[in-house]
C-alpha cells in the first residue's frame, strides 16, 4: 500500500508555484533560509519512517520566532500546505514531506533558555534534543524524564508533538504529564500560549489537546517542562522465563502488589537473541522470554521492594532471576534492551517496528496470535514490550529487496494493529498515527468521532494546512480501506459513498 | 427548571440530548450539586439533567491500574472499591459533599493537596465516553496508559465543566496506595517555608503535600516505611494528625469559615504571599494559594496574573456581576469558542457556566 499524500483519498491540496513561493518567502521573510534545490531538499524526503520519500517544494530553516510566524502568514493567505519537522526521527512519518507543500525545519531552534532550579522546571525552545535537557539539569540534581530510546537525538518539539514516552511512563508519565507551558505559531501566523509556569489555567486544558496532536494544530516555538529529582537509587531484576505465559503473569502479580517499578520490560527469545548477539552481556539465550524490573527510589524502600518482586517472580515459575550487582551491570542488562532494535536490524536485511498498546491481561493471547500470524505471513516477529504499561513493539522481520515482502511486512503489522484494537486496546502507543497507522485510525474510530476530530482540527486550522494527511483519515479514506478489510462480514462506514 | 426525564441508559440520555437540539431548549448537567458553587449559573436552561441516574462501575482490574465508571457513580463508591484492593485517586479530589459525583469530579477538574508531587486529575484521565451536542455518542482514548491515536480530547473534557459535551464515562488510570504516611508540623514562617520547600524538591524526598497555615509549615511524606521514616529524620519538626489533609482538601479548616469571598489562585510554584489585604493559606509548596479578601475582583486577577498564574473565586462572590473564573485573552476566548461550536453548535450544555460567552 502506497503511503504518500493521495489527493483523492486525503483532499485537494492547493498547488503553488514553487518559483513565486521562493521569490515571495525571500521578499517577505527577510534573513529566512530557504533551501530548494534538489541537492539541499533530499535529506528532508523522509523522516524514522524511511520506506516512503517526497521532496518538498522548499524547506525553511527559520531562526526566530517572527520568521516561523512571518512563513505562516504567508502560507495562509496563500494557501500553502505546511509540514513542521522537528530533528526528523519520528518513526509514523509525521515529518513527511507534502509535494504541494513546504517543509518547515526548527532545527535552529536549539537552545536552553532558562534552568530554574528553584521552581525544578526548564525553559526550552523545540530544537533542543531531549538528552540535552537532563544533561543540562544535572548539575542540580534534576532530570527531564520522558526518555524515548531515540532521546540522544530527537527534539523537545517533536516530543510534544507525538505525546513522546520511553521505559519510564509508568512511573514518571508521558510528554503530556511533564510540560507546563507551549508557545505555539498557529496555521494563521499568530502566536499563542498554551498552560503557563503555574500548574493550571483558566478555560479548556488546550495545553493536554495540543501535545501529541502531531503538528496538526500548531507548531511548538517555545516549552516550558517539569524535573525531578534524580531517584536516590535505583536497581534492575532480570527473570528468565520458559515459556510467555508465565512471564505475562508476573508482570500482573509485581502490579496487583502495589508495586510501581520505574521500568518493566518483556523481550521474547528472538528478540534476546538478537540482542545477546549484539551486546554480549550474558542475556539467558535459551529462555523464552525475560522480564527486566527495575526499582527506583529511596534505598531503603527499594531493597524492601527488591525482595518482593524476587518472591513474586519465583512464585510466577520464573527460571533464574538476577540482580544487577551494580550500576555498570545494571547498564549492561538494559543496554540489550535499549538496543534491541538496531540488534534485530542485524539479523535481517529490514525491520518493520510496531508500537500497539493493549492491557496486560491480554498479552499472552495476543502473542500467541502474532505467532499465529507470523506462521501465516512467512515473516519472523521479534516482540519486545514496554511490560508495565502494555505498550508493545513487534519488530517485523523482512527483506525490502524481495518483491512484495514490504506489502506483506505491512499488511502483517495492519493486521497485529487491528488485533490490539480487538483486545481493548489500541494502534499507536507513542510513536503516533502520523502516516504510517492513518488506515488503521479508520479501525479504531467511527465517523461521528473522526468528524469530531476534524472539527478539532478546524478549530485551530480551519484550511487544513497544517500537516495534511497525517493522523485523521478522511472519511473517503475510511470508506476506501474499509473495502480492504471488513471484519465480521460488517463494512465499516457503510453510509458512505465508495470510491 | 424542570428536571429531566431519569435517565439510566446511554440510549436514553441520547434521547435527551436529541430532543434538547430538536426544541433548542439548554440542559443544565449536574451530578451531586456538591460544586455548584463554584462557576456562573448555567444561562436560560430549561432542564436539569441529573447524571446520578447513570451510575455503576463499568470496570475495575488492579493489576491494570484502570478503573472505568459511569459518570453519575458517586466518588465515595468508587473509592471505597479502591480502598479495598488497597489503591486510590491519586489526584486526590475533593467532595465537598457526600454526593459528588465521578462525573463531576472530572468535569471539574479540581484535584487535592498531592497534586504537584503526584498529578491532577487531567493526569490520570485515559479515555472517555462522551455525547456531543447533536447526540451523537463516542468513545476517545481508551483502557490504557499509553494511547496516542487522535487528539486527547478526554482530557480536554477534564476542567471544561459540562459546557463541550455530555460526559458518560471515564477511565482512570489509579495508584497503590501508599503503605505509609506521616505529616509533620515545623513553626517556621511562610518564607522560610518557601526556601526550605525549594530546596527539598531537589532531593529525593517522598513528600506529597505541603502546606503554610499562617503559623506553621505542615508536610506530608507518603512511601515506603524507609523512605518516610528517613524523610521524617530529614525534615524535623513534631509529627500531627494525617487527617489535616482531609481537612484542607474538603475546605474544613477554620481558614474556610468566615464570611469574607474566598478566592483561589494558581500560581509558580514557590510564589510567596501576594501583596494582597486579606488573609492567605499556601498549599501545593506555594502553587496555590488559598485568599479570604474584600479587595475587588480585578485587584485580585491582576496581582495572580502579574505574578504568572489565575485567580477564580470560590464563595461570597456576585458571580452574576463578574464571572468567577479569570477572563480569557481574545484570541484564546475565539480558540473556546469555535472549539464549543464544534461539540455543542447549539450551545446546549451548561451555556455561561463557565464564561458568559461559551
Amino acid at each position: 500500500m502506497n503511503m504518500l499524500y493521495d489527493e483523492r483519498l486525503d483532499g485537494p491540496l492547493p498547488t503553488t508555484d514553487k518559483d513565486r513561493l521562493l521569490a515571495d518567502l525571500r521578499r517577505n521573510v527577510p534573513g529566512l533560509r530557504i533551501l530548494h534545490t534538489p541537492e539541499e531538499l533530499g535529506p528532508y524526503e523522509c523522516d524514522g519512517m524511511s520506506s516512503y520519500r517526497t521532496l518538498p517544494l522548499l524547506v525553511v530553516v527559520p531562526d526566530t520566532v517572527a520568521q516561523v510566524q512571518a512563513v505562516m502568514r504567508h502560507c495562509h493567505e496563500h494557501h500553502v500546505p505546511v509540514v513542521p519537522r522537528g530533528a526528523g526521527t519520528g518513526l509514523s512519518g509525521g515529518a513527511m514531506p507534502v509535494e504541494k507543500g513546504i517543509l518547515l525545519s526548527l532545527a535552529r531552534f536549539k537552545h536552553i533558555l532558562d534552568v530554574d532550579p528553584h521552581t525544578c522546571t526548564a525553559r526550552v525552545q523545540p530544537g533542543v534534543r531531549n538528552l540535552a535537557v537532563t544533561e543540562a539539569a544535572a548539575a542540580y540534581g534534576l532530570y527531564y524524564a520522558p526518555d524515548p530510546s531515540s532521546q540522544i537525538a530527537c527534539s523537545i518539539g517533536g516530543n510534544i508533538a507525538e505525546n513522546a514516552g520511553g521505559v519510564h511512563c509508568l512511573k514518571y508519565g508521558l510528554t503530556v504529564h511533564n510540560v507546563l507551558r507551549v508557545d505555539i505559531v498557529t496555521a494563521d501566523g499568530s502566536l499563542l500560549t498554551l498552560g503557563s509556569e503555574a500548574l493550571d489555567s483558566p478555560g479548556f486544558d488546550l495545553l493536554a489537546l495540543f501535545i501529541g496532536s502531531e503538528g496538526l494544530l500548531g507548531i511548538v516555538v517555545e516549552a516550558t517542562v517539569k524535573l525531578l529529582p534524580q531517584p536516590e537509587t535505583a536497581r534492575v531484576l532480570m527473570a528468565s522465563f520458559d515459556d510467555v505465559r508465565k512471564a505475562a503473569r508476573a508482570v500482573g502479580d509485581i502490579i496487583g502488589a502495589g508495586m510501581i517499578p520505574a521500568g518493566l520490560e518483556m523481550m521474547d527469545n528472538l528478540a534476546i537473541r538478537a540482542a545477546e548477539d549484539f551486546v554480549h552481556v550474558g542475556y539467558p539465550v535459551d529462555a523464552a522470554a525475560i522480564l527486566l524490573c527495575e526499582l527506583d527510589g529511596v534505598e531503603a524502600d527499594v531493597a524492601v521492594q527488591c525482595t518482593r518482586a524476587r518472591e513474586l517472580l519465583e512464585a510466577a515459575g520464573a527460571t533464574e532471576i538476577r540482580l544487577a550487582r551494580d550500576d555498570d551491570e545494571r547498564k549492561r542488562f538494559w543496554a540489550g534492551r535499549k538496543n534491541a532494535f538496531p540488534a534485530v536490524g542485524r539479523m535481517s536485511p529490514d525491520y518493520y517496528c510496531m508500537d500497539g498498546t493493549i492491557p496486560k491481561r491480554a498479552l499472552a493471547q495476543v502473542l500467541t496470535e502474532i505467532a499465529e500470524l507470523s506462521r501465516q505471513s512467512g515473516l519472523k516477529v521479534a516482540n519486545v514490550f514496554h511490560a508495565g504499561d502494555g505498550n508493545m513493539h513487534p519488530l517485523i522481520l523482512f527483506d525490502a529487496n524481495e518483491p512484495g515482502a514490504l506489502e506483506r511486512a505491512e499488511a502483517l503489522g495492519g493486521k497485529i494493529l487491528e488485533l490490539c484494537v480487538a483486545v481493548g486496546g489500541t494502534i499507536t502507543g507513542e510513536h503516533g498515527v502520523g502516516r504510517e497507522k492513518i488506515n488503521q485510525m479508520c479501525v479504531q474510530f467511527g465517523a461521528d468521532e473522526l468528524s469530531l476530530l476534524h472539527g478539532v482540527k478546524a478549530a485551530f486550522d480551519p484550511q487544513g494546512l497544517l500537516n495534511p494527511g497525517k493522523n485523521i483519515p478522511t472519511l473517503a479514506r475510511c470508506a476506501e480501506f474499509g473495502r480492504m478489510h471488513v471484519h465480521a462480514g460488517q463494512l465499516p462506514h457503510p453510509d458512505l459513498e465508495r470510491f | 427548571m424542570k428536571p429531566a426525564p431519569a435517565a439510566e441508559s446511554l440510549e436514553s440520555l441520547r434521547e435527551c440530548v436529541r430532543a434538547a437540539f430538536d426544541a433548542g431548549t439548554p440542559l443544565a448537567i449536574h451530578g451531586g450539586n456538591t460544586k455548584r458553587f463554584l462557576g456562573a449559573a448555567s444561562r436560560g436552561t430549561a432542564f436539569a439533567l441529573d447524571m446520578r441516574a447513570h451510575s455503576g462501575i463499568v470496570h475495575y482490574d488492579p493489576a491494570e491500574l484502570v478503573l472505568t465508571a459511569r459518570c453519575g457513580t458517586r466518588l465515595e463508591d468508587i473509592e471505597a472499591v479502591l480502598a479495598e484492593r488497597g489503591q486510590m485517586l491519586a489526584c486526590e479530589p475533593p467532595h465537598f459533599g457526600a454526593n459528588a459525583t465521578f462525573g463531576g469530579m472530572v468535569a471539574a477538574g479540581l484535584s487535592g493537596p498531592r497534586r504537584p508531587w503526584v498529578g491532577a486529575v487531567r493526569d490520570f484521565v485515559l479515555g472517555c465516553r462522551v455525547i456531543d451536542g447533536e447526540g451523537h455518542a463516542m468513545r476517545f482514548g481508551g483502557e490504557v496508559i499509553k494511547n496516542v491515536a487522535g487528539y486527547d480530547v478526554s482530557r480536554l473534557m477534564t476542567g471544561s465543566f459540562g459546557c463541550l459535551a455530555l460526559l458518560t464515562e471515564v477511565s482512570m488510570k489509579v495508584l497503590p496506595k501508599p503503605s505509609h504516611q506521616y505529616t509533620l508540623c515545623l513553626d517556621i514562617d511562610v518564607g522560610d517555608a518557601l526556601r526550605r520547600l525549594s530546596g527539598w524538591a531537589r532531593e529525593p524526598l517522598p513528600i506529597t503535600g505541603a502546606c503554610h497555615d499562617g503559623s506553621a509549615l505542615m508536610v506530608r511524606l507518603e512511601g515506603g516505611r524507609g523512605s518516610v521514616d528517613a524523610g521524617a529524620a530529614r525534615l524535623g519538626g513534631r509529627q500531627v494528625d494525617d487527617a489535616f489533609w482531609t481537612e484542607l482538601r474538603e475546605h474544613r479548616l477554620p481558614f474556610f469559615a468566615g464570611s469574607l469571598p474566598l478566592w483561589r489562585l494558581s500560581l509558580p510554584p514557590a510564589t510567596a504571599p501576594l501583596d494582597l489585604s486579606g488573609e492567605v493559606l499556601v498549599d501545593w509548596g506555594g502553587a496555590q494559594h488559598w485568599l479570604r479578601t474584600a479587595a475587588d475582583a480585578a485587584t485580585v486577577r491582576h496581582a495572580a496574573a502579574q505574578a504568572g498564574g489565575s485567580a477564580i473565586v470560590y464563595r461570597g462572590h456576585d458571580t452574576a456581576a463578574d464571572a468567577p473564573f479569570q477572563p480569557l485573552s481574545e484570541p484564546l476566548l475565539a480558540l473556546h469558542q469555535r472549539l464549543k461550536q464544534r461539540f455543542d453548535p447549539r450551545g446546549l450544555f451548561n451555556p455561561g457556566r463557565l464564561y458568559p460567552a461559551l
